[in-house]
């Protein structure tokens, strides 16, 4: 029984930190709106200062344990100022756009912090400084429990009062949930929001950045801390309901406890239960434990260019060609390069498909990808098919993407907005730690290696063709279901969903298709990347991966599906170009940022919108010379009134 | 006899609040009935209720004496039902040609499924006299978001009127449209909806002209309860209705306009 006991507070210790970063993502989200991806980056930026100022106050006259507590209120509040400052540089000139951009210039903070981070602090681990005062145990229960954990817990519950306070006591926290429950309301009564969002964000990363410190005596600081976590305390932010802080304080205890007892039960499928505990929660209370249906902002598609009928064909049907046709000229580096560019393009062409004809936003697309990847591995494997278990690999991928993304979004597509797109990740979760922990079936991290091609086919320029051949194949196949009529009718229901409702279109069964779609191509995208690789891990369908995907879809646009294949070009092209001076990630995030702020269409809508402007330009030009028939012909502006001249019909 | 629209002890709340309270009314066939009562008297959440975007607490409704209440929103169409929003939401992003023909291929089984790029030319063909009809025909290939806000109330109740409803409900259709727009609209939609079969028409309204030109038959609700229903003359002479709802200078507004 004792055991059991201090089982439950080891993990009600880690809930207390998991709690920090939770209620600092609630907090910038039930305000903002904003999901904040960079929230994981501002935890392990706090580790980071945290653990150079408290080395340099430690080492000053203050001494030890002055230095060390000391250093943990600079640290919250150096990173806090990070946050406000990112906030008043990139996100204010964003929330007026699409929800996705704030979101996607998160994402490009991710990858900005990581790469400053490890120039700054180097790729090493860093073995934080032990807690002066607190570094001891205690006997509890029969066992012995560390001092700095009992601290932990006691700080946590001391910040929740500290929160209730600052939000039932003060007229800024009165401020902030009347912000929460509607911005346009407060804007209209004369608050300043610009500075309300900017503290808000403060007060986030500076608990994300307390969390990060105080993690220090605990574990070491290194570079993988900010994704690591920030699934869980999503998870946490949406069992809790979004917004909510004390939904997020009791959500914390739930998967701390889950983890702790996890640990002791089943070991091997601890991270499956805590999602599988997400998704029950959504299904029995569709806004989490303690949330609200919160009113999302009402400009959620409006950059989005209309829907136009496909030009250029031929044009991309010659590049297409030319670039299959590169073994004949390219190096055999170049050569492998591109195969690898044409299977990302795929990949994120897949993606494009939720996202631009459906405004289905998934962050976990990975695991479509990986779905397909681990499909082709299983068959490839099985020496019983001989050589043709490459192409029965591709066909099991295809299908195996195709059942996992009706699957995925049978469930998540009953949700909109940010719930869909929180279930997606919880879906890629749990289909990673799997691949993670079923060491039997997946080979856990060590992956699947060995997969491979015919001797027929191995030559690179062989591999090249079959690959790159495949793949058009695959986005010839997006471009034909972006101009079906069925594309049309989703991108109606995104447009006008009580609309579509109310005229007979059901959203549900052909958002479930849009997703079988969109995986069996991420599928095809997987099993041709495992092939060209001969190799599947975890990463396969890993956060990072999904990223990629969504950096890819925005940098390129979302409103064209050559979007996703410049999105990948441009993606591709620094990494490869980069890689060698890595900072890759860096120059990655800055242009993403750039065209969150400058063009928020992405690349392919930029130049839309060049082209329309010159429309424009050459309509008005015509217009000012002499009337010509056609317009003299045209009802003047005068009789059209609504419903008046409903005609009969003839 | 069969009517077209019977309800029977329909109930919603919210939280604690009574949206609805036990309403029971029917509509005839061709038949065209206002539904009025002050600010938050739960009208807007009848027309929910009825068309299926909020699902009731307790109560029937039934539409030619097929029992409606328990099916989802799109599944009431098949049925005859139709309606327009309070605030107009096209396909912003279309063209209006398209808007028209998504709303007519919804109505076929498997159209909106297919691969092909266009559609069936029967739709087309209808979509364009729809637009002829509703006099849209210059702005076919305007994106729907672009119309002014007059032509998209239009085009809104064109895409109401393509289900081809046997009820057709309208929610405030005047609100934001200019004084000398306001005339005729209810005899127009009444002429579409009469020429196959006679169409019923429920609609909301606060604005008293229209609703004593052209309803046969008003609705009183009031605090989510059903108040009175009756004939236009008998609802301006009605005390109670007076009392919690004209007040004097409404009434005689009813009396001049009835």
């Amino acid at each position: 029984m004792e055991f059991y006991l201090l089982q439950g507070l080891t993990g009600l210790a880690s809930a207390a930190s998991l709690f920090l970063m939770a209620a600092g993502l609630t907090i910038i989200f039930g305000v903002a709106r904003v999901v904040n991806f960079a929230h994981g980056s501002f935890y392990m930026l706090g580790a980071y200062i945290g653990y150079s100022v408290s080395a340099w106050l430690m080492a000053s006259p203050l001494g030890d344990t002055l230095g060390f507590w000391l250093a943990l209120p600079i640290t919250a509040i150096l990173v806090g100022l990070m946050g406000a400052g990112f906030e008043m540089a990139v996100l204010r000139r964003l929330y007026h756009g699409p929800e996705l951009l704030p979101l996607l210039s998160t994402f490009a903070l991710v990858l900005v912090i990581q790469d400053v981070t490890r120039t700054a602090w180097g790729p090493e681990e860093l073995l934080g400084p032990r807690a002066p005062g607190l570094d001891g145990s205690i006997r509890l229960l029969g066992g012995r429990i560390p001092e700095y954990d009992l601290f932990l817990m006691a700080l946590a519950v001391a910040v929740l009062a500290g929160l209730w306070w600052l939000f039932h006591r003060t007229r800024f926290g009165i401020l902030l949930r009347a912000a929460t429950d509607d911005r346009q309301m407060l804007a209209a009564l004369g608050v300043d929001q610009k500075r309300l969002f900017t503290l808000t964000f403060f007060l986030g990363a500076s608990l994300a950045g307390l969390a990060g410190a105080l993690q220090l005596p605990r574990s070491t600081a290194n570079l993988e801390m900010d994704l690591a976590l920030i699934a869980e305390v999503f998870v946490i932010v949406v069992i809790g309901g979004l917004g909510s802080i004390f939904g997020a304080f009791l959500a914390a205890i739930l998967v701390g406890l889950i983890q702790a007892f996890g640990l002791l039960f089943f070991p091997t499928m601890t991270l499956v239960v805590i999602f599988l505990t997400m998704a029950v929660v959504l299904a029995v209370r569709p806004h989490g434990l303690l949330g609200r249906s919160l009113p999302m902002t009402a400009a959620a598609n409006h950059i989005l260019p209309p829907w136009q009928p496909h030009r250029h064909g031929r044009l991309l049907t010659g590049i297409a060609l030319f670039l299959l046709a590169a073994p004949l000229y390219a190096s055999p580096y170049l050569i492998s390069v591109l195969a690898e560019f044409w299977v990302l393009a795929l990949f994120a062409s897949s993606l494009y498909l939720l996202m631009g004809t459906g405004s289905l936003v998934s962050f976990g697309h990975a695991a479509l990808f990986g779905t397909g990847a681990y499909a082709l591995a299983f068959i490839n494997i099985w020496p019983v098919l001989g050589h043709h278990g490459w192409w029965l690999g591709i066909i099991a991928g295809v299908v195996g993407g195709a059942m996992m993304g009706a699957m995925i979004g049978g469930f998540a597509a009953k949700r909109q907005g940010v719930y869909l797109a929180m279930l997606t990740l919880a879906a890629a979760q749990i289909l990673w730690s799997i691949s993670v922990q079923w060491l039997a079936v997946t080979g856990g991290d060590n992956g699947i290696l060995g997969l491979w091609l015919p001797d027929a086919l191995r030559p690179a320029e062989t591999v090249y063709t079959v690959i790159t051949g495949i793949c058009l194949i695959g986005l010839a196949l997006v471009r034909r279901v972006d101009r079906s009529a069925f594309s049309l009718s989703v991108r109606a229901i995104a447009d006008a969903p009580g609309r579509a409702l109310v005229s007979g279109l059901h959203p549900w069964p052909k958002h479930v298709l849009l997703f079988a779609l969109s995986g069996a191509i991420a599928g095809l995208a997987g099993a041709l990347h495992a092939l060209l690789k001969g190799s599947v891990f975890p990463n396969d369908l890993s956060i990072p991966l999904s990223v990629d995907a969504l950096a890819m879809v925005l940098l390129g646009g979302m409103g064209h599906v050559m979007g996703p294949i410049v999105g990948a070009a441009v993606f591709f092209g620094i990494k490869v170009s980069f890689s060698a001076v890595d900072y890759w990630r860096f120059i990655l995030g800055a242009l993403l940022i750039i065209t969150c702020v400058a063009a928020p269409g992405g690349i392919t809508g930029w130049f839309q919108n060049l082209y329309a402007l010159r429309a424009q330009r050459r309509a008005s030009l015509s217009k000012s010379r002499p009337r010509n028939q056609s317009q003299t012909q045209k009802t003047p502006q005068t009789e059209r009134h609504p419903y008046k001249n409903l005609k009969r019909a003839p | 006899m069969t009517v077209a629209l019977h309800i029977q002890g329909l109930r919603k709340s919210f939280g604690g609040v009574m949206a609805v309270d036990d309403v029971s009314t029917h509509v005839a066939p061709g038949e065209c009935v206002a539904l009025i009562g002050p600010n938050g008297a739960g009208k807007t959440t009848l027309i929910n209720l009825i068309s299926g975007l909020i699902k009731q607490d307790g109560g029937s409704i039934h539409l030619h004496d097929t029992a409606i209440h328990h099916l989802p929103a799109h599944r009431r169409i098949r049925h005859g039902l139709s309606r327009t929003f309070q605030i107009t939401a096209p396909y912003h992003r279309l063209t209006v040609r398209m808007n028209m023909a998504i709303t007519l291929a919804a109505q076929q089984t498997g159209a909106t499924w297919r691969w092909s790029g266009s559609w069936p030319a029967s739709i087309d063909a209808a979509a364009d006299a729809w637009l002829t009809r509703l006099d849209l025909q210059s702005h076919a290939d305007d994106l729907a978001g672009t119309l002014a806000y007059g032509d998209q109330k239009r085009l809104e109740l064109g895409l109401a009127l393509a289900t081809e409803p046997t009820l057709l409900l309208l929610d405030e259709p005047m609100a934001g449209v200019s004084h000398e727009d306001r005339s005729s609209l209810m005899t127009q939609a009444k002429a579409v909806l009469e020429q196959d079969k006679p169409g019923a028409i429920l609609f909301t309204e606060h604005d008293m002209a229209t609703v004593f030109s052209h309803a046969d038959r008003i609705l009183v609700l009031d605090q989510g309860r059903l108040i009175a229903a009756d004939t236009p003359e008998k609802i301006a002479n009605n005390d109670q209705v007076q009392r919690i709802y004209l007040g004097q200078s409404g009434a005689s507004h009813m009396v001049g306009a009835g």
